[in-house]
């Protein structure tokens, strides 16, 4: 494995760092946006936002990914392997996110609205002021954890041909003939990113029981 | 578009076979990583240092690791340090070496909510070792930690399809196949996701009933 493989992997970890990004800039709020209309019981929209929900939960990313890539085409719709894989992404990851969000939507104590309501709050400013500084501090944990399952599920993008950390790999693996070295460095890659993450989750967990400790 | 699932129901057999496999690989890679994970667990859980910090480690490690990666390691990486599998055993061992790492931290988290008094009366009535584990751990902790088992064999299944990238004829590569053979990807593809959380809701129904069971006990 020579000097410019491993550039070639870094430059596929650039790949995967922005679809993770983009994947998750654009999960988090529709997640948020599900949840929303399942909290407020919005007739019609709550139940097929329910199935939704049940049914990506249970969907494997790789074969959402190749129903996606393959079966658009058919409609008439041509995506690359790039657009392919990260709408894969967002609704894999909106419906755990919209679970995430529900939770801590039923989490806040009802009397926090009537208050909100009683000195004549709106609905948009109910929600920005009072709903939405407390909901993130207890989604967050849960979100954060849903980020790193999304970074660990990016390698399935390669099957259908993003060039990304692993299919750097597996490129200059197949060259080469000896698949372990690229693949370690691969996955020496992944593990920093992945527990930077769980790491961050770790401490939000901790600072959010002392504070409620000290309170 | 009904032409497309009638196509897919001419191909049954093909994807019965896929569903099979992908029903008896998850089945035993859960079953295979409860019992590595409850062993890895009572590591995590040891007083010594010297067998806790390198479990917790090995857990830590798999947890950061990419599923498909690690597949791709032990099917295409590892031949190359004279260690061959077939499709299928290389498979079911990447499923099982990985998800037992999981199941051990389920484990240990839900074994460290316990109450100690059980456990207590375990010691003081003479069980230690093995027979404490087995007759006062387990039972409370096997009910407790249902839900989350059941996540976990959900987790499982959605990993099996990942094995279609090393031609595990699972579920996924079934579909794969029915697709290229008839240009149905909608059908093909939508069939698969169906049967998948056809599988899911089967094991939510029974995380349910376990936990009427546990609601019986108490």
């Amino acid at each position: 494995m020579s000097h410019a493989d491993v550039l070639s992997i870094f430059s596929g970890a650039l790949t995967t760092l922005l679809l993770s990004i983009a994947g998750i800039a654009l999960g988090l709020p529709l997640g948020l946006g599900l949840a929303l209309a399942r909290w407020a019981k919005v007739p019609l929209l709550n139940q097929v936002v329910a199935v939704y929900v049940s049914l990506l939960r249970a969907t494997p990313l790789i074969t959402l990914v190749l129903l996606i890539f393959f079966a658009l085409p058919t409609a008439g719709i041509s995506v690359g392997p790039v657009t392919a894989g990260l709408i894969a992404l967002v609704l894999n990851t909106a419906a755990f996110n919209c679970e995430v969000w529900r939770a801590a939507l039923l989490d806040l104590p009802k009397d926090q609205i009537e208050a909100a309501q009683s000195v004549g709050m709106g609905q948009a400013l109910r929600f920005r002021r009072i709903v939405l500084p407390q909901v993130w501090r207890t989604a967050l944990p849960g979100l954060i954890n849903e980020m790193s399952q999304l970074v660990k599920l990016t390698p399935v993008l390669a099957v259908v041909g993003v060039v990304d950390i692993t299919r750097a790999a597996v490129r200059i693996g197949a060259q080469t003939y000896e698949p372990l070295p690229p693949f370690l460095v691969a996955l020496a890659i992944y593990i920093p990113i992945v527990y930077a993450l769980v790491s961050v989750q770790r401490w939000v967990e901790r600072r959010t029981t002392l504070r409620e400790a000290a309170a | 578009m009904m032409n497309d699932f009638a196509t897919v129901w001419s191909e049954r057999g093909l994807l019965l076979s896929g569903l099979g496999n992908t029903v008896l690989l998850s089945v035993l890679a859960g079953l295979a990583a409860l019992v590595l994970g409850a062993l890895l667990s009572t590591l995590l859980m040891s007083p010594r240092q010297l067998l806790s910090l390198p479990a917790k480690a090995l857990v830590d490690l798999a947890r950061c690791t990419p599923f498909l990666l690690f597949a791709y390691i032990v099917y295409y990486g590892l031949p190359s340090m004279g260690l061959q599998f077939d499709a299928w055993s290389a498979g079911l061992f990447a499923l099982t070496a990985y998800h037992a790492a999981y199941m051990a931290e389920i484990l240990r988290a839900a074994w460290a909510a316990q109450p100690r008094a059980p456990i207590e009366a375990g010691v003081a009535f003479g069980y230690s070792g093995l027979g404490l584990f087995r007759r006062i751990v387990l039972p409370p902790l096997a009910l407790s930690s249902a839900p989350v088992l059941g996540n976990q064999l959900i987790q499982i299944i959605k990993d099996s399809a990942f094995l279609t990238i090393i031609t595990l004829p699972e579920l996924t590569h079934a579909v794969s196949s029915i697709q290229s053979r008839h240009f149905i990807p909608f059908a093909a593809f939508l069939t698969a996701v169906l049967l998948y959380w056809a599988l899911c809701l089967v094991i939510e129904a029974g995380v349910a009933a376990v936990g009427r069971l546990a609601e019986a006990r108490r």
